[in-house]
């Protein structure tokens, strides 16, 4: 298969899925289970090929003239398809979970059909080539999570949705101005051609440092940075499988995908540092880092809870590309991975608590260490990598951060890591403590807010398999970081090929 | 009317592709239609047809003659603009009349005022063409009023009484603004002593003439185009119309007086820089004017309605951005505009055929009647989302492409009032849309059973919307058929 058709093969699988699931009747439950699962598996295993392909030096690209002198590009880079693989590794975990989750409630094709395409929507992202198609992509997020974050239809939904619109079509306007203008100065801009802004002189830099804090900002709201992250705590409302969604695979990733994109292809590490741009950069996000994780400390619920860690754990995403150097750079790019998994776990545990024990509060853990062992040993994976300790990947995230802080001769970030990283621990060992230390229902004190004893195991096997799937995969990346096409091997790669300063 | 001097062949299938909706339409008011198979064999006519003669345009350049009738000598030309335009009139005018086969059998339409539907849809389509060719003010008059009466004429199909008021009233402004045209219009005759607008640009009359003359046209234009302040009469008429016919009215109706205005500018004013900033002011408070009433409005029409007069304003843009500006920026101006033209015409079609539906399905027009309907009519209401898509500007659409031409113009030119009249207008667009969906994905109320629609009403609505889409990507064709002829 030639390299473009291969790109819009796979992007045409979610595509075509949700016109299918769009199509079918609603009753047709076996019938979309299995369109679901096959369209996931035939993504990833394209996906899967791309990057093989990719490390043996294929090219794999798609692009049309839309307008004069602007292009729609798909091409599959070393950094895109890093980022198209982790969304459809974390697809193919969601879908799963969304099926069990929701079996049994109304809407199911609305909810797998805007699904698919908030999958389509993020692959785009993922290969997009330039800013417009980069912006295409990201608009097409926003409109497809919509339904998601308002599907349950009750007034907390539809409230919370009008939030999340008025940020994020805000931003995507913002962002859309700020293009338009990057474009009208400097043309059609691939990404990867750091040279052409490189090249404008001293007369043009105060219009180039204007317009970088501009696109920021309209990045800046998907991916939660402070001020800006108001949407994200409220969108909590949403059934669990789309805050997976939200929080680890597509909308926040696709902000701080775009910070990257931003810096390291548009304008280049180089310019950005030269254009004195990084250090407001690791100021924001140690400024964000904070901020979240005292609030997340804050909170007595959950989700909210893990909303808001999210808010800080992005950021070290923002912290890693400003850091000035390789080892920024890794850790920038393997956190992409490392976040996603991690949180997608804790979410997956957050909602099997609810659904199978009726728990939101943290004061009703106690005790669920014994009723529900997997789930909380899964839990407790995902918390002590949000942590930072070996063997789960956190701890190379905040390792790498750390070095790169170094290098990149700015040590007082590491005094952000620590007093984030205790915070992390203050706001999740608790959590720990409830779930394995204190006598619960189990034990004979108190009882459950709502039983519902879902299946055989310990709860449902659709909700509990993608939970400790994604629990596993948090362990061997950390474990297994040396062996090739690991998160942070593969990091390392792009680090080495494209940006190596 | 006879061409001189002019390839025959040519001639020959523009005339018969302008005027051949008269006869069809006749025939489809004795044998009304009752099956889109019918509808779809005309268009296979109708289509190649102006698909050929825009290859032939495109391929030869500028067609174009005139013809005498009586004593009057009367001018015609076809360049691509107009080969496009004719394309996208034939194409809502197809859509919007295999709607109106299907939607009829559920709607509440007498089958002999459904009958009456044809002859005027008819006479709308030789309008309407004959406007895109027309080269001087006499055919342009005619066709105009032509239009009018047609469009008044589908407007009373419904016999209610809303209905009737609103046609009257339509009536009446159109009238008006009609008045003002012939007036403009003697003017200029008596000053240069002809009509045909390449002699007036080319030997016009003394300036302040001129700029009486085309003072007293641009009012009548404004007036029958809608453009705030003076878009009292469109909401009314196109709320209350039937389904099929608000589409035409919201998609096309509107758009051909500012095609009209656009050429008079463009050959006898180009250079009234203060006038062209009036007209972009005028668009930026309709933008604005537009958007706040559709955010209050309680009836999805309504919205849908008022929706139109904030697009309208995207349009009245073009005068600031094409005058007195440099090539680049005319350049960009002129294309963003015709294909916000496009979009806004395929999308508008499509959203008030697919709130047509909800509306017909629900029972009662109220937004608050839309509850549930996510559920049971996610059909209709993918199509109105799809329409609000590309009225939004957000990708992939031609309202997004066309914003993108817009803003790059805006910034060109340095005239940044725009760009901020486009913000607030997105933003306005989103709050009015999402209000529309957000009484839609209400699940709380216990709502009575919607009917059922044939699938065919949804599936035009759907084509529609798609097409308003697709147009965002596939944008290059057109816009290099425009590039090339330049802007005038």
């Amino acid at each position: 298969m030639s390299g473009g058709l291969l790109v819009l093969a796979a992007l045409g699988t979610s595509l075509f899925a949700a016109l299918l699931i769009f199509l079918l009747p609603e009753r047709a439950f076996r019938a979309r289970t299995g369109l679901n699962l096959g369209a996931a598996l035939i993504k990833l295993s394209l996906v899967a090929w791309m990057v093989w392909g990719l490390s043996r030096g294929r090219e794999y690209a798609v692009e049309f003239a839309v307008l004069e002198e602007l292009a729609f590009v798909l091409r599959a880079d070393a950094l895109g398809i890093m980022f198209a693989g982790l969304s459809s590794l974390l697809w193919l975990f969601t879908t799963v979970y969304a099926i069990g989750y929701l079996e049994d409630s109304p809407n199911r094709k609305r909810f797998f059909g805007f699904f698919s395409l908030c999958v389509a929507s993020t692959f785009g992202i993922s290969l997009a080539g330039n800013l417009f198609t980069f912006l295409v992509f990201y608009e097409l997020l926003t409109l497809s999570t919509y339904p998601l974050v308002v599907h349950r239809g009750t007034y907390r939904a539809l409230a919370a949705g009008r939030v999340y619109l008025r940020y994020t079509l805000t931003a995507g306007l913002v962002l859309m101005i700020g293009m338009v203008a990057l474009h009208a100065l400097a043309g059609d801009i691939r990404f990867g051609q750091r040279e052409l802004l490189a090249e404008f002189g001293p007369e043009d830099r105060l219009m180039l440092v204007g317009l970088f804090w501009v696109l920021i900002a309209g990045f800046g709201v998907k991916a939660a940075i402070v001020p800006l992250h108001g949407w994200l705590p409220r969108a909590m409302v949403a059934p669990a499988p789309v805050s997976a969604l939200l929080h680890a695979v597509a909308v926040v990733k696709a902000g701080a995908f775009g910070i990257v994109r931003l810096v390291y292809d548009v304008y280049g590490i180089e310019l950005s540092a030269k254009l004195g741009l990084l250090n407001g950069l690791v100021a924001v996000a140690s400024a964000t880092i904070l901020y979240g994780s005292l609030r997340a400390l804050a909170q007595q619920e959950l989700k909210p809870r893990l909303a808001y860690s999210t808010v800080s754990q992005v950021s070290y995403i923002v912290l890693g590309v400003g850091l000035f150097g390789p080892l920024g750079t890794i850790a920038a790019l393997s956190h992409l991975l490392h976040q996603g998994l991690m949180k997608i776990t804790l979410f997956f545990c957050a909602g099997n608590y609810a659904e199978e024990l009726g728990i939101h509060r943290i004061d009703e853990l106690d005790g669920v260490g014994r009723r529900m062992p997997l789930t909380s040993l899964a839990f407790t994976v995902g918390a002590l990598g949000m942590i930072g300790l070996p063997p789960v990947v956190g701890f190379l995230s905040k390792w790498y951060l750390g070095m790169g802080s170094i290098q990149a001769g700015m040590p007082w970030v590491i005094a952000v890591l620590v007093a984030s990283s205790l915070l992390n621990a203050a706001y999740f060992l608790p959590l720990l403590d409830r779930l394995w230390f204190r006598p619960g229902p189990d034990h004979g004190v108190g009882e459950w807010p709502e039983e519902r004893r879902l299946g055989r195991l310990e709860t449902h096997a659709w909700l509990l398999v993608p939970t400790m799937a994604t629990a596993l995969f948090c362990l061997m990346a950390g474990a297994l970081a040396g062996l090739p096409f690991s998160p942070l091997e593969w990091a390392t790669r792009v680090t080495n090929v494209e940006y190596l300063p | 009317m006879i061409a001189d001097g002019l390839p025959l062949l040519e001639a020959t299938v523009l005339w018969s592709a302008l005027l051949a909706p008269l006869p069809m339409g006749m025939l489809a008011w004795r044998f009304p239609p009752q099956r889109i198979a019918t509808v779809l064999l005309i268009a296979m006519l109708l289509l190649p047809a102006s698909l050929w003669l825009l290859h032939r345009v495109a391929v030869g350049g500028e067609l174009q003659g005139a013809g005498s009738l009586g004593g009057l000598l009367l001018h015609w030309r076809m360049d691509a603009l107009a080969g496009l335009l004719l394309l996208l009139t034939q194409l809502v005018l197809l859509a919007s009349a295999a709607y109106a086969v299907c939607y009829q059998r559920v709607s509440a339409l007498h089958q002999r005022a459904y009958a009456r539907y044809w002859p005027l849809l008819g006479g709308l389509a030789a309008a309407l063409g004959l406007i895109w060719v027309a080269a001087d003010l006499l055919t342009l008059y005619a066709a105009l009023e032509l239009m009018g009466l047609c469009a008044v004429g589908m407007l009373l199909l419904l016999g209610e009484k809303s209905a009737l008021m609103a046609g009257m009233r339509y009536l009446l402004y159109a009238l008006v603004g009609s008045l003002a045209w012939l007036l403009g219009a003697a003017l200029l005759l008596g000053a240069s002593g002809r009509l045909d607008l390449a002699g007036l640009a080319a030997n016009g009359a003394p300036e302040a003439v001129t700029g009486i003359a085309i003072a007293l046209l641009a009012a009548g234009l404004l007036l029958k185009a809608a453009i705030f302040p003076l878009h009292g009469w469109l909401v009314p008429v196109h709320a209350s119309a039937w389904a099929p016919v608000s589409a035409l009215h919201g998609a096309l109706v509107v758009k051909a007086s500012f095609f009209i205005l656009m050429q008079l500018w463009q050959r006898l004013v180009p250079e009234a820089v203060a006038a062209a900033w009036l007209l972009g002011g005028l668009g930026s408070l309709a933008v604005v004017w537009g958007g706040l009433q559709a955010l209050r409005t309680n009836a999805l029409k309504q919205v849908v309605a008022w929706s139109t007069v904030g697009q309208l304003g995207y349009l009245m843009l073009a005068f600031p951005l094409l005058t007195g500006t440099s090539a680049a920026v005319a350049t960009l101006a002129w294309q963003a505009t015709w294909l916000q033209l496009a979009g806004h015409a395929l999308a508008k079609g499509a959203m008030f055929m697919a709130a047509g539906n909800l509306v017909l399905a629900a029972g009662k027009g109220g937004l608050s009647d839309l509850a549930g309907t996510s559920r049971r009519l996610p059909l209709s209401l993918m199509a109105f989302g799809l329409a609000a898509v590309s009225l939004m500007g957000l990708p992939p659409s031609a309202g997004f492409t066309a914003k993108w031409l817009l803003l790059t113009s805006a910034i060109l030119a340095g005239q940044w009032p725009w760009v901020v009249v486009l913000g607030v207008g997105t933003l306005l667009t989103a709050a009015y849309v999402f209000r529309v969906f957000r009484f839609a994905f209400v699940e709380d109320e216990h709502r009575p059973e919607v009917r059922s629609l044939p699938a065919g009403v949804d599936l035009t609505a759907l084509l529609l919307a798609l097409a308003a889409l697709g147009l965002g990507l596939g944008a290059e064709w057109p816009l290099a058929l425009l590039r090339e002829e330049g802007t005038p």
